[in-house]
C-alpha cells in the first residue's frame, strides 16, 4: 500500500500569530489541551487527598478507639492524643465522598477527558468557547479550596453525609457544623457552575464543529460517552445548584425550605438532590464507559463490537436516568406506591448496562489481544463494573432494600461501580493517552504491577463488604462495636483496612509512574497504539490549533483489522479511500 | 460465621430473603457467564504473531437476544418485588388487630410509648420509655414512627424492618415476631455525631408475660 498522499483535503487551520505569553500559555490558557491537563492535576490532588481521608476512616473502623499514627498532629477539635473524635469521624466520611465524587472522579471524567478529547477526537481546533473553557477550570479552582479550608474553620467541615440529607444538614444545633456546611454548600454551587460552563462548551462543540466527514456515526465512543454526560450534567446540575441556594437559605437567613417545624419538608430535599443524584451517577461512569469501549476495541484490534446498540444504550441510560432517582428513597417515608414506579423504571435501566457489558464481551470475541497497561485496566474496568451492576439489582427490589439500605452492601456496590468501573476507566484513560497529553509513554512494567496490586488490594477491600451489609453493619458508624448482630465481625474491618493500605500504596505506584514518566518517560511517537481515532493522527503533543489542516473524515472510528487493509491492522478515521482501498468508493 | 443473612425472626422475612436468594440465583449466573467468558476470551484470543482479529461490528440477531433476556428477567423480578412490597410496606398492609406502639427517635434515642390501662393509643394516660420497645411475639405490631429533630432511621436486622423516621412525618411500620428474645434496634440514618451509638433493647415477650410486663409499668406510673 502506497503512503497517504500529503495534499491538503481541509480548511487550513487558523494560527496565533505570535507567541503567547507564559501565563496566557500555561495558567490562564484557553487551548483546551492545556486546561484539560489543568484539570487533570487539580483532580489527582484530590484523589490522593480522598484517599488519604478513606485511611483514616478506615483506621478508625479497624481499630477504634486506638490513636492514629500521626494523630498527634491533628487539633483538640479533630483527635484529642491522636484519637479520632466522632464528629471528626463525619467530617471525613462526608468530605471522602465529596472530594471523590465531585472534585476527583467527576473532573477526571469530564473536567480532563472531556476537554482534552473532544476536539482532538472530532478533529476540531479547539472548543467553541475557549473562554468559557477557561472559567470552568478557574471555577473549580476556587471550589476545591473553600471545600479544603473547611476542615480549618470552626466546627470543622462538613458532616452529614456527602448527600447532606436535611434537615441534619439544614441545622447547625443538630450537627455541630454551620461554617463548614455553608463552605460546603458555596464549594459544590462554585462546581456546578464549572459544570455548566463546561457542559455547554462540548454540547455546542460536538455539535457544530465536527471535521469534514465527522458524522455522528462515526464519532468516537468516548466522544458519544462524553456528549451524553455533558447533557445530563447541563440538565440536572443546575437542578442541585438550586437545592444547594435552598439549603444555604435555610441555614443562613431563616427560609424553612427543609425545616418541617415551620412547615418545610425534610423529603424534598432527597427528591432535589436525587433528581440531581442519579443523573450524577451516570454522569460518572458514561465517559468511563466510552474510553472503556474504545481501548478494548483498540487492544482487541476489532471494531467496538454493536456500536449502534452502544449508542443507544447510552441515549437510552441518558433518558431513563431521569427517571429512576426515587430507588435512592424507597425506606424515606415518601408514598409506597412511588416506590412500586421507581422499581420498575430501576429494573429497566439495567438493560441498557447489561447490553454493552455483552458488547465488551463481543469486541474481545475472536480478537488478537494485546494486553498493554490501557487494555489490562478496560478488562479490569469491565469485570468490576458488572459486580457492582449486578448488585445494584438487590437494591432495586425495594423489599429486599429494606435489608440491605444504608447498609454496607451499598458502600461495596457504589465502590464497585465508582472505584472499580469510573476510576479502573480513567486509569486506563490516563495510561492510554498519556503519551499524547505529554509526548512521552508511561513504564508498562510499573503499569502492570499497579493494576496487578490494585485488582488485587481492591477486591479484598471491598468484596467484604457486601457480607458485612449482609449481615446488617450499618455504614457512617463511627465504630460497629456494641451490635449484637455484628459481633465477631471486627476482623473483617481488620482484613478490609489492611487491604486499604495496600489498595493506597499500589495508587502510589500510579503516582511514581506518572511523575516519572513526565520528566524521564520515552518519547511519545504520534500513534503509539496504532489507534484510528484522529487525536493519533497528529503529532504527541498536538500543537496549538491541533492540526496542521483539518482533517476529513472517511471511516468509521473503530475499523480494525479491516479486509480490506492488508499490511497494517488499523485504518485512520482520515485514511483516504482511494489510497487505503482502490477497489472501495 | 456470619456470611449471610442474620436470623429472621419476622412473619414477612421468608419472603425478603425469598427475594435475596432469587436474585442471588439469577445474578450468580450472569455473574459467572460474564467472569469466565472475559478470562476465556482473554486467554484464547491473546496475541499471536501473524494472526488477524476477525472483523466485524457486530451481530444484530445476539444484539436482540441480549436485550431482551435481560429485559424480561428484570422486568418479572421488578413484578414479583412490587407484589412482595405492597404487602409488607404498602400504606393498608398492617393487618387488622395490630397492636399500636409509637416511637419517637430524637439524637440519639429511641423513646417508645405505650397505651395505658385502656390499652389504646393517644390518650391521656399512654406512657413512655427510652429506649426500651417491648411487645409480644405472634402478634402483628403496628408502630407510628416519627421524629423529634433530624432523620433517623429505625432498623430491627432479624425483623428485617427498615424506616426512616422523619420530623414532621407519622410514618406507619408494621411486623408480627415469630419468636421471643432479646434484640436490638440500630440507626441506620446518619443522624449526628451519636449515630454510632443509637442503640436500643427489643424485647419480645411471650403474650402473657407482655401483659404481666405491661401491667407492671402501668401500675408503677
Amino acid at each position: 500500500m502506497a503512503t497517504i498522499v500529503a495534499e491538503p483535503t481541509g480548511r487550513p487551520v487558523v494560527r496565533e500569530p505570535h507567541e503567547l505569553s507564559f501565563i496566557r500559555k500555561y495558567i490562564f490558557s484557553s487551548d483546551h489541551k492545556v486546561i484539560g491537563i489543568q484539570f487533570l492535576f487539580l483532580s489527582l490532588f484530590f484523589l490522593l487527598a480522598g484517599g488519604l481521608l478513606a485511611m483514616m476512616i478506615r483506621w478508625q473502623l479497624a481499630w477504634p478507639g486506638q490513636p492514629m499514627p500521626l494523630g498527634s498532629l491533628f487539633p483538640e477539635t479533630m483527635a484529642p492524643d491522636g484519637i479520632m473524635l466522632p464528629e471528626f469521624y463525619n467530617s471525613l466520611v462526608t468530605m471522602h465522598g465529596t472530594f471523590m465524587i465531585f472534585f476527583a472522579v467527576m473532573l477526571l471524567l469530564v473536567g480532563v477527558f472531556a476537554n482534552y478529547l473532544i476536539p482532538l477526537q472530532i478533529g476540531a481546533p479547539d472548543m467553541a468557547f475557549p473562554r468559557i473553557n477557561m472559567a470552568s477550570f478557574w471555577v473549580a479552582v476556587p471550589a476545591g479550596l473553600i471545600a479544603l479550608a473547611s476542615f480549618l474553620v470552626e466546627g470543622g467541615a462538613a458532616g452529614a453525609g456527602w448527600t447532606s440529607y436535611a434537615p441534619l444538614s439544614a441545622m447547625p444545633e443538630a450537627s455541630g457544623v454551620s461554617l463548614g456546611q455553608q463552605m460546603w454548600i458555596v464549594s459544590l454551587v462554585l462546581l456546578g457552575l464549572s459544570s455548566i460552563l463546561g457542559s455547554t462548551n462540548y454540547i455546542t462543540t460536538v455539535i457544530n464543529m465536527r471535521a469534514p466527514g465527522m458524522t455522528w456515526m462515526r464519532l468516537p465512543l468516548t466522544v458519544w460517552a462524553l456528549f451524553i454526560t455533558a447533557i445530563l450534567a447541563l440538565l440536572s446540575m443546575p437542578v442541585l445548584t438550586g437545592a444547594m441556594i435552598m439549603l444555604l437559605f435555610d441555614q443562613t437567613i431563616g427560609t424553612h425550605f427543609f425545616l418541617p417545624a415551620e412547615g418545610g419538608q425534610p423529603l424534598l430535599w432527597q427528591h432535589l438532590f436525587w433528581f440531581f443524584g442519579h443523573p450524577e451517577v451516570y454522569i460518572l461512569i458514561l465517559p468511563a464507559m466510552g474510553f472503556t469501549s474504545e481501548i478494548l476495541a483498540n487492544g482487541s484490534r476489532k471494531p467496538v463490537f454493536g456500536y449502534h446498540a452502544m449508542v443507544g444504550a447510552l441515549v437510552s441510560i441518558a433518558v431513563l436516568g431521569f427517571m429512576v432517582w426515587g430507588h435512592h428513597m424507597f425506606q424515606s417515608g415518601m408514598n409506597p406506591l412511588l416506590a412500586t414506579s421507581f422499581m420498575v423504571s430501576t429494573m429497566v435501566i439495567a438493560v441498557p448496562s447489561a447490553i454493552k457489558t455483552f458488547n465488551w464481551m463481543g469486541t474481545m470475541w475472536r480478537g488478537n489481544l494485546h494486553f498493554h497497561t490501557p487494555m489490562l485496566f478496560a478488562i479490569g474496568f469491565v469485570m468490576l463494573f458488572v459486580i457492582g451492576g449486578l448488585s445494584g439489582i438487590f437494591m432495586a427490589s425495594a423489599p429486599f432494600d429494606i435489608f440491605i439500605h444504608d447498609t454496607y452492601f451499598i458502600v461495596a456496590h457504589i465502590h464497585y461501580v465508582l472505584f472499580g468501573g469510573a476510576l479502573f476507566g480513567i486509569f486506563a484513560a490516563i495510561y492510554y493517552w498519556f503519551p499524547k497529553m505529554f509526548g512521552r509513554m508511561m513504564n508498562e512494567k510499573l503499569g502492570k504491577v499497579h493494576f496487578a496490586l490494585t485488582f488485587l488490594f481492591f477486591n479484598l477491600v471491598f468484596f467484604p463488604m457486601h457480607t458485612q451489609g449482609l449481615a446488617g453493619m450499618m455504614r457512617r458508624l463511627y465504630q460497629t462495636t456494641g451490635y449484637e448482630h455484628l459481633e465477631g465481625l471486627q476482623w473483617t474491618h481488620v482484613l478490609i483496612t489492611i487491604s486499604a493500605f495496600g489498595l493506597f500504596l499500589s495508587g502510589m505506584l500510579f503516582a511514581v509512574n506518572f511523575a516519572w514518566s513526565l520528566f524521564r518517560g520515552p518519547k511519545a511517537p504520534a500513534n503509539p497504539w496504532n489507534a484510528t481515532t484522529l487525536e493519533w493522527q497528529t503529532p504527541s503533543p498536538p500543537m496549538h490549533g491541533n492540526w496542521e489542516e483539518v482533517p476529513v473524515v472517511y471511516h468509521g472510528p473503530h475499523e480494525y483489522s479491516h479486509p480490506d487493509v492488508a499490511d497494517k491492522d488499523w485504518l485512520a478515521q482520515n485514511e483516504r479511500p482511494d489510497v487505503v482501498s482502490p477497489a472501495r468508493p | 460465621m456470619k456470611w449471610s443473612l442474620p436470623e429472621n425472626i419476622a412473619t414477612y422475612g421468608g419472603k425478603i430473603d425469598a427475594i435475596f436468594w432469587v436474585i442471588t440465583v439469577v445474578t450468580g449466573i450472569a455473574f459467572v457467564l460474564v467472569e469466565v467468558g472475559i478470562i476465556w476470551f482473554a486467554v484464547k484470543y491473546r496475541r499471536r504473531e501473524g494472526r488477524r482479529a476477525y472483523y466485524t461490528h457486530g451481530n444484530k440477531a445476539l444484539e436482540v437476544l441480549w436485550t431482551s433476556v435481560p429485559a424480561l428477567a428484570l422486568v418479572a423480578l421488578g413484578i414479583y418485588s412490587a407484589d412482595v412490597w405492597a404487602q409488607i410496606k404498602g400504606r393498608d398492609s398492617a393487618p387488622a388487630g395490630s397492636l399500636m406502639l409509637g416511637v419517637r427517635a430524637k439524637q440519639f434515642e429511641w423513646n417508645v410509648t405505650y397505651p395505658g390501662a385502656d390499652g389504646t393509643l393517644g390518650t391521656s394516660d399512654d406512657f413512655v420509655v427510652r429506649n426500651q420497645l417491648h411487645f409480644p411475639v405472634n402478634r402483628p405490631i403496628l408502630i407510628q414512627l416519627e421524629s423529634e429533630d433530624v432523620l433517623h432511621s429505625f432498623f430491627i436486622p432479624q425483623l428485617r424492618v427498615k424506616q426512616d423516621a422523619v420530623p414532621g412525618m407519622t410514618i406507619p411500620v408494621w411486623f408480627e415476631a415469630t419468636k421471643t428474645g432479646g434484640y436490638q434496634i440500630g440507626c441506620a440514618e446518619l443522624c449526628g455525631l451519636g449515630h454510632y451509638r443509637m442503640r436500643a433493647r427489643v424485647t419480645i415477650h411471650e403474650p402473657d408475660e407482655y401483659e404481666r410486663w405491661h401491667a407492671e409499668q402501668v401500675a408503677s406510673r
